[in-house]
């Protein structure tokens, strides 16, 4: 039983970072029509950004340098997807395949270029006091503080989606130009503007993703990729461009991995790809994706 | 237009076996040498997988990413049941029965693809064989007991054809060029057949097709069946190579690499796979003296860049531009009418793009 709870715990925390990440990549599909093959890019971006920033401060020991680091992570994650709007994908709005081209090149260059500015040395950021050590669960036992603080952020995050979508100008923006973006710009909407709030809004997620799973797990080359299929993922099975469905693609997902590795390790890989075939047999837009 | 290239392709061909004799006249031996074996015998490997991509996507619409993949399982599977090979998997077969097997299993996983993505078009055909491509990848680099995990299978040297020895730098090189000759020329001649013009019509309009009593799924499956074999044996090639197979081979950065020559050499038609691939295995190779060794990687990504900013179809896109800018041929201008008229913007794909 204890362990049936903890799995399913371990499994609902991954799950909220894969729902964090995920979400800005749903978020800038459903209204640009981009795949955004930069997306794990982003998220490595934003982690060693963070990183570079968090460390100084850390050894100064003062107690916001994680709060900065991440603030620093997001934001230039924010920054760089704004620019990869304004200067790349603007200007071929429609061309899907280009689009997606084109953000492959950049993931490798950033990559590399990572690579080449902080070496291969994984890194971590230390949670700050508040929000380190343990806490007890009922029916778990001790459990990782920061990792419950995850599924708090996820939740944050997917209500603050919903109420930007739904309760907000911008929301209504964003909504009107997934369904008809020409109808949007002829009613006096700057299309392209929001169309750079939303890249940058998107990117800021995957950001948020970087640094909070770089507290949680150590950060090194290849997490991008990890994190883009792990996107992917999570948008076929929910549903691409709702949020809603990406939180219940990212459960699916991150609750089957935990299973899977404790239950059959070297095949849990296996239960995640069945979960997808089965969705994409059943419904090819995703469990909550509109046709 | 293709009867003229017919002689041009022939002459080619005709250097590229003859080039291992050629070579020696211009460039020192060892240099020569190096030129065969390191850089064209690689090319051709790689452009046999990028083609099989290149097939899909050109004849068929189909962006599929899972094609380095479907070459790894050629490769695995040849690594498993081939005599010889560490560490001993099943190893019962010699290379005559374990060559067919592997080419097999890469054709059902080629149709299987085709079958788990049938509903999906474009750009989430793109996602889709990418997650599926991935997730193949990640079970091979996490089991033991069939794939030997993370370190792969190693010492898969290749059978020896005729007394000759595939070790031989010249025999491999002949091999793949054969090999690699007989597919593009199959690829030309399947797409005139009813079955390519079939594709052709579904890449164009599916509805279409479907509504004139094709049955276009299996058509797309066949498809892919066929790109499957393509890509099987380029992993067979790929995988006697290198001597073994190991996952990084088949992983996202391998996976990018075929779509990288794919793209370069252009989407347009098979010979841009080649085109493609050379350019890469010359950069890759080259990428110490231009920039540095170890951002090889930055590289490629601006070349690649470069390309789909500049000339989204490639390399071939590049040549017909320069052909018509000295010609100074105006542009047939029904055809660049009839495009924009059929085009719908959400189905633009790189290679539609008007010149």
């Amino acid at each position: 039983m204890d362990l049936a709870a903890t799995i399913l715990l371990n499994g609902l925390t991954l799950a909220a970072l894969y729902f964090i990440v995920a979400s800005g990549f749903s978020l800038i599909f459903g209204l640009m029509r981009v795949v955004n093959m930069a997306h794990g890019a982003m998220y490595l971006i934003a982690g060693y950004v963070g990183y570079a920033v968090f460390e100084p401060l850390y050894d100064r020991d003062v107690w916001y340098a994680w709060y900065v680091g991440l603030a620093a992570g997001v934001a230039f994650a924010a920054v760089f997807g704004a620019l990869v709007q304004t200067l790349l994908l603007g200007w071929m709005q429609g061309q899907e395949l280009r689009q997606a081209l084109v953000t492959i090149g950049l993931s490798i260059i950033v990559a590399d270029q990572l690579l080449a500015t902080y070496g291969g040395t994984p890194r971590q950021f230390f949670a700050p006091d508040a929000i380190f050590g343990s806490t007890q669960v009922p029916g778990v036992g001790g459990y990782p503080t920061f990792r419950l603080v995850q599924i708090g952020v996820a939740v944050a995050v997917g209500l603050g989606l919903w109420l930007l979508l739904n309760r907000t100008k911008l929301g209504i923006m964003i909504r009107a130009g997934v369904d008809d973006r020409q109808m949007l710009g002829a009613c006096g909407v700057n299309v392209p503007l929001v169309g750079v709030a939303v890249f940058a809004l998107g990117a800021a997620l995957a950001g948020l993703g970087g640094v909070i799973g770089a507290t949680a797990q150590p950060l090194a080359q290849g997490a991008d990729g990890r994190f883009l299929l792990i996107s992917l993922v999570v948008v076929i099975v929910g549903g691409m461009g709702s949020v809603t469905g990406t939180a219940l693609g990212a459960v699916l997902v991150g609750v089957a991995e935990q299973i899977g590795q404790a239950m059959f390790p070297t095949y849990s890989v296996i239960l995640t790809f069945l979960i997808m075939v089965t969705v994409l047999a059943l419904r090819p837009q995703g469990i909550l994706g509109r046709a | 237009m293709r009867s003229r290239a017919a002689p041009w392709s022939l002459l080619g061909l005709a250097v590229l076996l003859a080039l291992p004799w050629l070579l020696p006249q211009l460039l020192p031996q060892g240099q020569a040498q190096f030129w065969t074996a390191s850089i064209l015998g690689r090319a051709i490997v790689f452009g046999i997988i990028a083609m099989s991509l290149t097939f899909l996507a050109t004849y068929g619409g189909f962006v599929s990413l899972a094609q380095m993949m479907i070459a790894g399982i050629a490769g695995y599977t040849l690594a498993i049941f081939v005599e010889g090979a560490v560490p001993r998997v099943v190893g019962l077969l010699g290379y005559g029965a374990a060559i067919p097997l592997a080419l097999l299993a890469a054709t059902a996983m080629g149709i299987l693809m085709g079958a788990i993505s049938l509903r999906s078009r474009d750009i989430y055909l793109l996602m889709i064989t990418l997650a599926l491509g991935m997730g193949v990848f990640r079970f091979i680099e996490t089991n033991i007991a069939w794939f030997n995990g993370y370190e792969g299978i190693r010492n898969v040297v290749g059978p020896s054809l005729f007394g000759l020895d595939f070790r031989n730098a010249l025999v491999f090189y002949h091999a793949a060029l054969g090999t690699a000759a007989l597919l593009y020329f199959g690829i030309l001649y399947l797409v005139k057949t009813p079955f390519g013009l079939v594709l052709q019509g579904i890449r164009d309009n599916p509805r279409r097709v479907a509504a004139l009593g094709y049955a276009v799924g299996l058509h797309r499956i066949a498809a892919f069946g066929v790109a499957g074999f393509i890509a099987g044996c380029g992993g067979v090639l790929s995988t006697i190579y290198n001597i073994g197979i190991s996952p990084g081979s088949i992983g996202l950065g391998a996976t990018v690499n075929i779509l990288i020559m794919s793209v370069i050499g252009g989407l347009g038609h098979p010979i841009g796979a080649f085109i493609g691939s050379l350019i890469f295995t010359v950069l890759d190779t080259f990428a110490a003296t231009i920039y540095d060794r170890d951002r090889f990687n930055t590289l490629i990504g601006l070349a690649f860049l470069a390309i789909v900013l500049v000339s989204p179809d490639g390399a071939i896109g590049v040549g017909a531009r320069l052909r018509r800018l000295l010609t100074a041929q105006p542009r047939p201008a029904s055809r660049v009418c009839g495009e924009v008229r059929s085009r719908p913007p959400s189905t633009r794909t790189a290679k539609e793009e008007p010149p």
